[in-house]
């Protein structure tokens, strides 16, 4: 008894957390199911949905905020897609991802100009911050909340990607880019609808992950979208449910660690899983093998 | 097009007056301008921008000539800039520099003990035994990462590389390890150079020594399985070898360009190594051209000259004469950004493309100059035509397939196919009678 | 020059190649004597690349091995998960699991030619040469770096030989150019120089007269037959012009769905009913 008590917190602020990444991990994955790209700015754009909800907040109330939190990410990363990623569909793999590591480079920057490189902030929404008590632990309502929204927001599109006609168009694409854009499918309409999910879902993720960690900074979206990256890769890159279950797994293991006083190490344990699944099983879990033709 | 040759003799003589130049230029500057001067940016800009440009080659060696996109390289710096601080920091600092270690494990330094013995000979060997020592120790590490790490396919290989640099840093930070590490805390007062030439030489050996590799078979080797690695295998060149060669050659380089940063700055911790210094690194690279040795000696002076001292007025209020209350910290790097994206979305060469630096060259383009000026507006004025034909030449398409489109769509929707499909067997086609 | 059908330089016995449900080679049986040019026929997703791939050790085949020279180098049966799933003809034969990757093949002196031209594309055409001889050096990376003695020794007579070579494939006028600047025709010769530059014994061709018109694939099958005589080589190779085919094989092979429908003289080849009814479908 005592031990669960003693590590329910940590699982708990683990379930969290994982839910929080997975919202992020959906965007990478989508993405890159879709153009074969690992999307660095991704996390950026996480970062920056928290740092305009900073600044929204002074001027409209919270739910007008959060919906325009939600349309300014969706807006940004559809630029973001337009403007430099789909100029270079066409060059070698290497340029689309120097040019996705430019505009993380790009947006860092201006936060960090905007910000003047000081930690904001985030603002206190006093529901998901009321404390709930859980068997023997208490926790913050956000806690309880995330993984709750996370799950209908995934079992949401995975809905859409399996019954709808875009969902259709999405899943044909990931799997043969170029027979489907002759089969008379509008790829650019199909990335553009991914980046909005992606990045709005993210959006989502950035209120629930800032509520719990309040400091904002220009690179506070770094080390989560890795971590989301990892997540992603861990469940198979491409699959969605994938990204979700690797999320979780991330998230529950790195506040375990850091419950058993590793916290040095927390970060770096995401890597390790990293790396361990690249060796182990390439694919991920959910993954599906692909074969070079030659 | 006027090209100048020169026999093999004259461009010997002129690389080694260029590089008796550089080194001589880089010693006066260091010993001539006044550490007042506001020319004495022109130093930092010089021993930044040699420690810039060897990591940047280094990081060329890797992704632009063998094909391996890898994120690793402020990892291994900071490896490369540990070791070298841990063993040339003197006896008699240890106490202060690890003062919440008990003075540390380590009570002895390599370039005290071997200038007490060899004098200012070994007052200098004892700081190239540390760089060359940080050089291998990162070789070896990057030699085991590389066993798992190689089997990955491009963008895996990225983020791997990338993962174990966070857990280099993650390590060198752990309390653990302290008495050696000096935990979170930075390393000081260790041993560094007295002027800018030892940087220079140092990284100018390094970058002759990457670049002879580059144009000999096994640079051929790496270059052919950037281009394609099938074919590459089939021609018996052994992936993993040379893929692991070029991972710890470039590793070994980018240690000792922590070092020597280590060096430049004069304390050394863990938090700078971020992925964004990577990103800057490989910025550089992009700018230069991917592919080119010479462009990333240009991309990282540009960069550092642009970054420490000509872009400096954007952060501090003035700017070539212009103030603005835009112009406040961080505005500099915004600008810089911007014109990174520019370059990789419009000019995706960069400056050199895959060209590289030679006397032949250099002096054609200044031959070939006035005629170029006078050949300009008429030749702007026939890309400009071009650029307007295709552009017409586009919409054309543009219509002709949407109207295609259109027309097929009409078609589909009136119930009749576009074509039936024949059975095909390679060159026999085989035609069936209706049955 | 005549083949010599006494010795044999390669063999596959049994060679089944399967991709999760998929078999592409089914059991394939084939030899290679010296100096012979044997060829793979078949219709289009036959196995006839799968198998070549098999030779050279891109893929490890699911069951069967490879001769070359009389040593066997690749030997493989079901294992693992395979085993529940495979559905190849021949099993329980084999026991050893050998493979070998596709640069230890090439030493062996098995070189290749691919469907779809593979060039290095940064590089010229003297160094696309040059890199296949790369595997044979003797100097070390460091000597190669501080171009050593042997370094420039090797060096020297590598680019000797390539350029003697380009000769011998009227590519020497070319050989500063890029790669990928030159016209379809000579893209395929370099190919093939390319793969003599390994001083090969076996050399595998896939589909070199791809994309030529008559005239140009009666100069390259003078051309094959010329390089067998001058570099002493056994060559198998993919070919759908049957002209070819037919014009300068000794002895081959027909594929059909994977399985090995026919074998035999070009004559025998012609008149056997299994490939007619391959290619031209059966009467109904």
């Amino acid at each position: 008894m005592s031990l669960i008590s003693s590590w329910l917190p940590y699982i708990l602020a683990g379930i969290a957390i994982g839910g929080q990444y997975a919202l992020i991990a959906i965007g990478y994955t989508m993405v890159y199911g879709i153009l074969r790209l690992i999307n660095f700015a991704h996390g950026d754009v996480f970062m920056w949905s928290g740092l305009i909800m900073v600044y929204l907040i002074t001027v409209m109330p919270l739910w007008l905020s959060i919906i325009c939190v939600i349309i300014f990410a969706i807006v940004l990363g559809t630029t973001i897609e337009k403007v430099a990623y789909r100029p270079l569909r066409t060059a070698p793999r290497m340029s689309i991802m120097i040019s996705a590591i430019g505009v993380s480079y790009l947006l860092q920057n201006v936060a960090l100009y905007i910000t003047g490189g000081l930690t904001k902030t985030y603002p206190s929404i006093s529901w998901l911050q009321k404390t709930v008590d859980i068997g023997p632990a208490t926790t913050k309502m956000v806690t309880l909340i995330t993984p709750i929204l996370t799950i209908v927001l995934v079992v949401g599109l995975v809905m859409l990607i399996n019954h709808t006609k875009i969902g259709m168009a999405m899943r044909a694409v990931s799997r043969d880019f170029e027979t489907s854009s002759l089969m008379g499918i509008d790829i650019n309409r199909v990335i553009t609808v991914t980046f909005v999910i992606g990045c709005g879902l993210a959006a989502i993720g950035s209120v629930l992950f800032f509520s719990n960690y309040t400091g904002i900074n220009p690179m506070s979206g770094a080390m989560p979208g890795l971590k989301a990256f990892v997540a992603a890769v861990f469940g198979g890159i491409g699959s969605v449910p994938g990204a979700v279950v690797g999320a979780f797994i991330i998230g529950i293991c790195e506040n375990i660690i850091k419950g058993a006083g590793w916290t040095t190490f927390s970060d770096a344990f995401t890597f390790v899983l990293l790396i361990v699944i690249l060796m182990v099983k390439p694919t991920g879990l959910f993954g599906e093998k692909n074969i070079d033709k030659v | 097009m006027a090209r100048v040759t020169l026999n093999k003799k004259t461009k010997l003589v002129l690389s080694f007056l260029g590089i008796a130049l550089i080194l001589l230029g880089s010693y006066l500057a260091d010993e001539m301008i006044p550490a007042s001067s506001n020319m004495r940016m022109f130093v930092t800009v010089l021993e930044k921008g040699a420690i810039y440009a060897l990591v940047a080659v280094s990081m060329n060696l890797l992704n632009g000539f063998t094909g391996l996109f890898s994120l690793g390289q402020a990892g291994f710096m900071l490896i490369g800039a540990y070791t070298y601080a841990i063993f040339t920091i003197p006896a008699a600092k240890h106490a202060d520099v690890y003062m919440y270690f008990d003075g540390g494990a380590i009570q002895w330094s390599i370039e005290e003990a071997l200038s007490g013995s060899l004098g200012i000979v070994g007052h200098y060997l004892g700081m190239l035994i540390p760089i060359i020592g940080a050089g291998l120790l990162v070789a070896l590490i990057a030699y085991l990462i590389g066993i798992p790490v190689l089997r990955l396919k491009s963008d895996y290989l990225a983020i791997a590389t990338l993962g174990f640099a966070e857990i280099l840093k993650a390590f060198f930070q752990w309390n653990t390890l302290g008495p050696i590490t000096n935990g979170s805390n930075v390393l000081r007062k260790y041993a560094t150079y007295d002027n800018s030439i030892f940087v220079v030489l140092i990284a100018l050996i390094s970058i002759a020594f990457i670049m002879l590799l580059i144009n000999s078979t096994y640079g051929r080797a790496f270059k052919a399985i950037r281009d394609d690695e099938i074919a590459a295998e089939a021609m018996g060149v052994n992936l993993f070898k040379h893929k692991e060669l070029a991972f710890v050659i470039s590793s070994f380089f980018a240690g000792v360009g922590g070092a020597l940063l280590a060096m430049f700055q004069g304390t050394i911790a863990a938090t700078p190594f971020t992925t964004t210094m990577t990103y800057e690194i490989l910025l550089i690279v992009v700018i230069g051209g991917i592919g080119s040795v010479t462009g990333s000696i240009i991309g990282a002076f540009l960069f550092t000259a642009c970054s420490e001292w000509w872009l400096r007025g954007l952060d501090a209020g003035t700017w070539l004469g212009i103030t603005s209350e835009w112009f406040r910290p961080g505005f500099r790097k915004v600008v810089f950004a911007v014109i990174i994206m520019l370059i990789v979305l419009f000019a995706a060469q960069g400056i050199m493309g895959t060209k590289e630096f030679s006397w032949e060259g250099l002096l054609s383009w200044f031959k070939n100059l006035p005629a170029n000026l006078k050949a300009a507006p008429a030749k702007n004025k026939a890309k400009a035509q071009a650029k307007k034909e295709a552009k017409a030449r586009d919409k054309a398409a543009k219509a002709q397939a949407k109207e295609d489109k259109a027309n097929s769509a009409a078609k589909a929707a009136s119930g009749e196919k576009l074509f039936e499909p024949l059975p095909v067997y390679d060159h026999v086609v085989v035609f069936k009678e209706g049955k | 020059m005549k083949p010599n059908r006494d010795i044999e330089v390669m063999r596959l016995s049994d060679i089944t190649m399967q991709f999760g449900g998929v078999v592409a080679v089914d059991n394939l049986n084939l030899k290679v004597h010296k100096n012979e040019i044997v060829g793979l026929i078949g219709p289009n997703g036959a196995g006839k690349t799968t198998a070549f791939n098999c030779i050279t050790g891109v893929y490890e085949p699911t069951n069967g091995s490879v001769t070359i020279n009389g040593e066997v180098v690749i030997e493989n049966y079901p294992q693992g998960k395979m085993k529940d799933t495979y559905k190849g003809r021949n099993q329980g034969k084999y026991t050893e699991s050998k493979a070998m990757l596709p640069d230890k093949v090439t030493k062996l002196g098995v070189a290749r030619t691919f469907q779809n031209i593979r060039l290095f594309k940064g590089m010229t055409v003297l160094e696309n040469v040059m890199l296949a001889m790369h595997m044979n050096q003797k100097q070390s990376i460091f000597g190669a770096a501080l171009h050593s003695p042997l370094a420039r020794k090797e060096e020297a007579k590598m680019k000797e030989e390539a350029l003697e070579l380009l000769k011998k494939v009227d590519l020497y006028e070319n050989r500063d150019d890029m790669s990928t600047s030159l016209p379809y025709g000579k893209q395929r010769h370099l190919e093939i120089a390319r793969a003599l530059a390994t001083k090969p014994s076996i050399l595998l061709l896939d589909e070199p007269a791809a994309g030529m018109n008559p005239q140009e694939s009666d100069d390259l099958m003078k051309f094959i037959g010329r390089i067998r005589d001058e570099f002493d080589l056994s060559i198998l190779m993919i070919e759908h012009h049957m002209q070819v085919i037919m014009g300068i094989c000794d002895y081959i092979y027909v594929l059909n769905y994977g399985g090995q429908i026919a074998d035999g003289t070009a004559e025998e080849i012609q008149n056997n009913p299994a490939v007619i009814e391959a290619y031209l479908g059966v009467d109904e």
